[in-house]
């Protein structure tokens, strides 16, 4: 059992995450979705940039999802996926003129190697020590992309300018609006995958492994497998969302993915709740507009703003944003009686 | 600050004058997205948290200059309106910041944005935007570009100017010099090494060892022992505060006494002489294009009173002795001067066009000497510094002001 899972059973009304929890009702979807599509036609190209780093980090989110909230598995080097996934893409549409659109699976066939791997030496180490061992790639990460041996690839320290796409077709819309639309596509799919991943065989053995291993492994479970597994879904899918990231703000360097980003995506997934996929979003619009509405408040202490509200919602609703969906769902069904 | 005053009055009365006799004077105002004839929104970003945090006075500096210039009747009749974010020395943050400034508060220009890892992520997006990208915040040389790049322009001398001073100065004074370099391993030691090889050209084989630290190692001791093993006798020391403190202490410690010479970046009496000890101090060697506010030399100067001044009722916790405070006022300074340079025609191009157009402009804080120039073809504006020699417990300034063009 994973310690978030324990610092969690304080709360009431929260169930171990059944499977049917996992995932939202098919009308709150429906609206969801309306409202991702419709949103943007209306509101400036800044807000559709935004919107789109909402996508791509409610992408980052979720497989850091998947990893904890389904195998229970920690991770503190999503960052070092991510900037393999950002690099990927950028190297091969700038260096090789290969389309951005195809960079993407590229970005997670090698993101999902290069995770499967790690999680090799990572089955030794659980809870907080795997914790560390992540939180090393993470740190490690920025530096190695400034090694001169990669030099000519990645730019080093000064970066890769990337060129964004313009929309097919002769469509009449603008850039940014079009990688939305990209993005928003990309993040469906990638979700429906993902909600079915975790409703199949294999879902169910990350949830087995999750809650007890040794019950899962006497179940028949190949643990090592399971385990590196989700590693590698997780990373792949990072890197996805690193690449679309790349794309969206047009330059990747060392500094853009240091151990900041993990934090925030690991503060992301437990803002959204841990285990519940469709709070991805909700903790990524947490990790980009909440420090600018600290830094709104207070420039000077903006982190110690951001500090303060991390601190009321964990206070209020250390599930997050499921804890909210469930109190809302509970409200609703009263209403109808 | 009476003079302000008085050059705005004078400046009210003859638009008056000659609004009153020609009409159509006022039909020659141009103004682009960001400009009215009240306001003049000036968008800035710089890390207010994250590792760089410590810049963030910068833009606290800044902010108290144009509170003072709008206190005495701003630029030409409109107020400043300087709306600053953090990005953390995040690019992908410093991205999101800037469209959020030209698309959303829509400014007419971006100020000072610091450092070149977030000015890289936003270079290509404000030259597509046509967006002047202002006296940007970093030293590196690839900002003075104007043929790719038109509507991005730097400030600062790039470290590749500084660096080729050196070069020229050791090729003086030591001409059979064995050189060791030791840098920090990101794009500010990179783009000094590159300028020092370009300066000693076909003498770069003088440099027989360079050593490269990364900004997180706690310690550079084990770097310069090594570097004193070579037996060099001139050590060129490309490094940010923090560490240029540890080598002055480290080369005493082990009684090294090579010519020593330290990066612009830390010549900070308060912040990296002081705590690595005078006595350790003595006789390093380095270039500077500013004042240094801890240096009693200046404390009768005219430019660094204006300087005190605006800190003592606009800024009064800002630390004197921090060079960034220095940096910020003089980038201001040369802002507002560009801005009332360009009168009643606020459009971007024109903008660019007065940027491009200083002619021996000199900032309060600036040395005695050094002067602001730039043309069409030159968006280097500060392209010049004079050598120094720690004595006693300050920096003494010898030689000419020597320009450092690195060309294109």
């Amino acid at each position: 059992m994973s310690s978030v899972d324990e610092v969690a059973n304080e709360a009431p009304a929260v169930e171990a995450v059944p499977k049917r929890a996992m995932t939202l009702g098919y009308g709150t979807s429906l609206v969801v979705l309306a409202l991702l599509i419709i949103g943007p036609m209306f509101v400036k190209n800044f807000i559709v940039f935004q919107m789109t780093m909402l996508l791509i980090y409610a992408l980052a989110v979720l497989a850091l999802n998947i990893l904890t909230g389904g195998s229970g598995q920690f991770s503190l080097g999503q960052s070092a996926f991510y900037a393999v996934g950002a690099y990927t893409s950028a190297i091969l549409m700038e260096h090789m003129g290969v389309n951005y659109a195809l960079t993407l699976p590229i970005a997670g066939i090698i993101c999902f190697g290069f995770g499967f791997l790690f999680g090799q030496p990572a089955l030794r180490l659980s809870g907080i020590y795997l914790a560390l061992a992540t939180f090393a790639l993470a740190v490690a990460m920025p530096q190695l992309l400034k090694l001169g041996f990669f030099e000519h690839w990645t730019g080093g320290v000064q970066g890769l300018v990337v060129t964004k796409p313009d929309a097919p077709f002769g469509l009449p819309i603008s850039q940014d609006r079009w990688l939305y639309y990209f993005t928003l596509v990309v993040s469906i799919g990638i979700y429906i995958a993902s909600v079915n991943l975790l409703k199949s065989r294999s879902g169910r053995a990350f949830m087995a492994i999750r809650d007890n291993e040794i019950a899962a492994s006497a179940m028949g479970v190949d643990v090592a497998l399971y385990k590196t597994l989700a590693f590698g879904v997780s990373a792949g899918i990072t890197g996805v969302a690193g690449g679309l990231g790349a794309i969206a703000v047009q330059f990747v360097a060392p500094d853009g993915y240091t151990i900041t980003l993990a934090i925030s995506l690991f503060l992301g997934m437990v803002v959204g709740g841990v285990g519940w996929l469709p709070g991805s979003i909700v903790g990524s619009a947490f990790i980009i507009f909440v420090p600018n509405i600290a830094e709104h408040i207070s420039k000077g202490l903006s982190g110690a703003v951001f500090g303060v509200l991390l601190f009321l919602v964990i206070f209020l609703v250390p599930h997050g944003a499921r804890q909210v969906a469930i109190v809302a769902q509970q409200l609703i069904g009263k209403l109808k009686k | 600050m009476r003079s302000a005053t008085i050059r705005s009055a004078a400046f009210w009365t003859a638009l008056v004058t000659f609004a009153v006799t020609n009409g159509s004077a006022l039909a020659q105002k141009k103004y682009d997205t960001g400009a009215t004839d009240t306001e003049i929104r000036i968008g800035h970003i710089v890390p207010y948290s994250g590792p760089a945090s410590a810049y963030g006075v910068i833009g606290k500096t800044e902010e108290a200059y144009f509170k003072m210039v709008n206190e005495n009747g701003g630029i030409n009749g409109r107020k400043i309106k300087f709306v600053s974010y953090d990005d953390a020395y995040s690019p992908p943050k410093a991205v999101e910041q800037v469209r959020k400034l030209v698309e959303s508060d829509e400014v007419l220009v971006v100020f000072n944005p610091l450092g070149t890892p977030s000015n890289s992520a936003i270079q290509k997006y404000l030259n597509s935007k046509k967006v002047p990208q202002l006296f940007v915040a970093t030293g590196a040389t690839k900002w003075n570009d104007p043929k790719h790049f038109p509507w991005t322009i730097g400030w600062q001398p790039s470290y590749q100017s500084e660096a080729l001073i050196y070069a020229k100065y050791v090729m003086k004074e030591k001409p059979d010099a064995k050189i060791v370099v030791l840098y920090q391993n990101d794009d500010f030691g990179k783009d000094y090494v590159k300028g020092l090889k370009d300066g000693f050209g076909a003498k770069a084989s003088m440099i027989v060892a360079e050593e490269s630290y990364e900004i997180s190692e706690p310690t550079i001791d084990s770097h310069i022992v090594k570097l004193k093993a070579t037996g060099a006798d001139v050590f060129i020391s490309i490094t940010t505060p923090k560490f240029a403190a540890q080598a002055i202490k480290k080369l005493a410690e082990i009684d090294w006494k090579p010519m020593h010479i330290l990066s612009n970046v830390s010549i900070s009496v308060g912040s990296v002489i002081k705590p690595a000890g005078f006595e350790n101090a003595q006789g390093i060697l380095s270039a500077a294009y500013a004042k240094d506010a801890a240096d009693p030399q200046w404390q009768d100067d005219p430019g660094m009173k204006k300087f005190l001044a605006l800190l003592d009722k606009y800024y009064p916790e800002a630390d004197r002795l921090n060079s960034s405070v220095v940096y910020g006022y003089g980038a201001a300074q040369t802002l507002a001067k560009i801005l009332e340079m360009c009168g009643d025609d606020l459009t971007r191009a024109n903008i660019m066009k007065q940027a491009a157009n200083l002619k021996d402009f000199t900032p309060d804080t600036l040395l005695p000497g050094v002067k602001i120039n730039t043309s069409a073809t030159d968006f280097a504006p500060i392209e010049q510094l004079q050598m120094m020699r720690f004595k006693g417990e300050k920096w003494d300034l010898f030689g000419d002001v020597i320009s450092g063009d690195a060309g294109h």
